[in-house]
């Protein structure tokens, strides 16, 4: 099973998958405007996200917008 | 119509083309919940509203966002790049804001010193430099430094945002003179950041000239944010009106107000 780095923690994921996949893995809901992925550093475009796969040995970051001033 | 609403529609915070009836901007961070949030943002009259960028706990992805609460084709919804202690780091969750939130603004702020949250100016500008390369509307969270502001603005950002006082100390204006240095220096707008701890503060401040007014941790903080972001959105339009009215000048002896001829029992 690939071992990812996810928002800074070591997983597993069953196996190699889209980022769309991963968000269902995750329980993340999508949305188009409040969320975003990286990965290794760079940001993946939402149109990609069925495109996209996470492999072994990525880092992959999963933001949302939040309160802030 | 009412009369302040006349007196000033010809009056706008204008910001990278987009133009802003409403010279107030929330930040988002440190309410109860949500929907306490959206009461405020609509309370204070306010057309922009900042936002963070954070992980989404995996642990718990929380259901509710707070997107479910603002309507991002009703309001700017301007992201911060709060936390960040270099430009890498900055430009990185610019990029990731923009992706997040479908534009291409961001509230650029670069942290020196985690006691203060003073700006690291060298970082910041390193940051925008880049960021306006990329394509960003960038306002720069800055110190009040004159100097510097006008270098911000030579950059290509879209308006620079220096400090009343440091982030959530709410102790208003500390130095008005480098605010209207600041505004001699740019033509940019100026927005004032950080410090306000009431709404009794922005008066002073709108009255140099300043542009706009962000403030959070006053509204968050205050026993009734919603009475807050009233009191905040009347203050800011006072203190516009005050400047555009143009005050007398101070003097350092009393002159009278009522006629000094012809007062009676007087020989």
């Amino acid at each position: 099973m690939p071992r990812i780095v996810l928002n800074g923690q070591e997983r597993e994921i069953p196996r190699e998958m889209s980022v769309m996949e991963l968000l269902d893995e995750i329980g993340v809901k999508f949305r188009e405007v409040g969320l975003a992925v990286a990965i290794n550093d760079e940001v993946v475009p939402k149109s990609e996200y069925e495109r996209r796969k996470v492999k072994e040995g990525d880092r992959v970051e999963v933001v949302q917008l939040v309160g802030g001033g | 119509m009412q009369d302040w609403e006349k007196l000033l529609q010809d009056d706008y915070l204008e910001i990278a083309g987009r133009r802003f009836r409403s010279r107030l901007i929330i930040g988002s961070g440190k309410f109860k919940d949500f929907q306490q949030t959206k009461e405020v943002l609509e309370a204070s009259g306010a057309e922009i509203i900042t936002v963070a960028v954070r992980r989404v706990n995996i642990t718990d992805p929380t259901k509710e966002n707070l997107l479910d609460y603002i309507d991002p084709n009703k309001y700017l919804i301007l992201p911060n790049t709060a936390g960040c202690y270099t430009a890498e780091e900055a430009i990185k969750t610019a990029m990731m804001a923009r992706e997040a939130t479908g534009i291409n603004w961001v509230k650029l702020e670069v942290i020196g010193d985690k006691k203060t949250l003073l700006p690291d100016m060298e970082e910041t500008y390193k940051a925008a430099k880049v960021l306006v390369k990329e394509g960003f509307v960038v306002l720069p969270y800055i110190f009040d430094d004159p100097v510097f502001a006008k270098k911000f603005e030579d950059i290509g950002c879209a308006a620079v945002m220096p400090l009343a006082a440091p982030i959530g100390s709410g102790l208003g204006l500390q130095n008005p003179y480098n605010l209207i240095f600041i505004k001699e220096a740019v033509s940019v707008p100026v927005i004032v950041d950080a410090g306000i701890g009431s709404a009794t503060d922005i008066p002073p401040v709108m009255e140099l000239g300043i542009d706009g007014i962000l403030t959070n941790t006053a509204l968050a903080e205050a026993k009734d944010p919603i009475k807050m972001a009233v009191a905040m959105k009347y203050a800011t339009i006072a203190g516009r009106l005050a400047y555009l009215a143009g005050r007398m000048p101070k003097r350092t002896y009393a002159v009278p107000s009522s006629p000094t001829q012809g007062v009676p029992f007087k020989n």
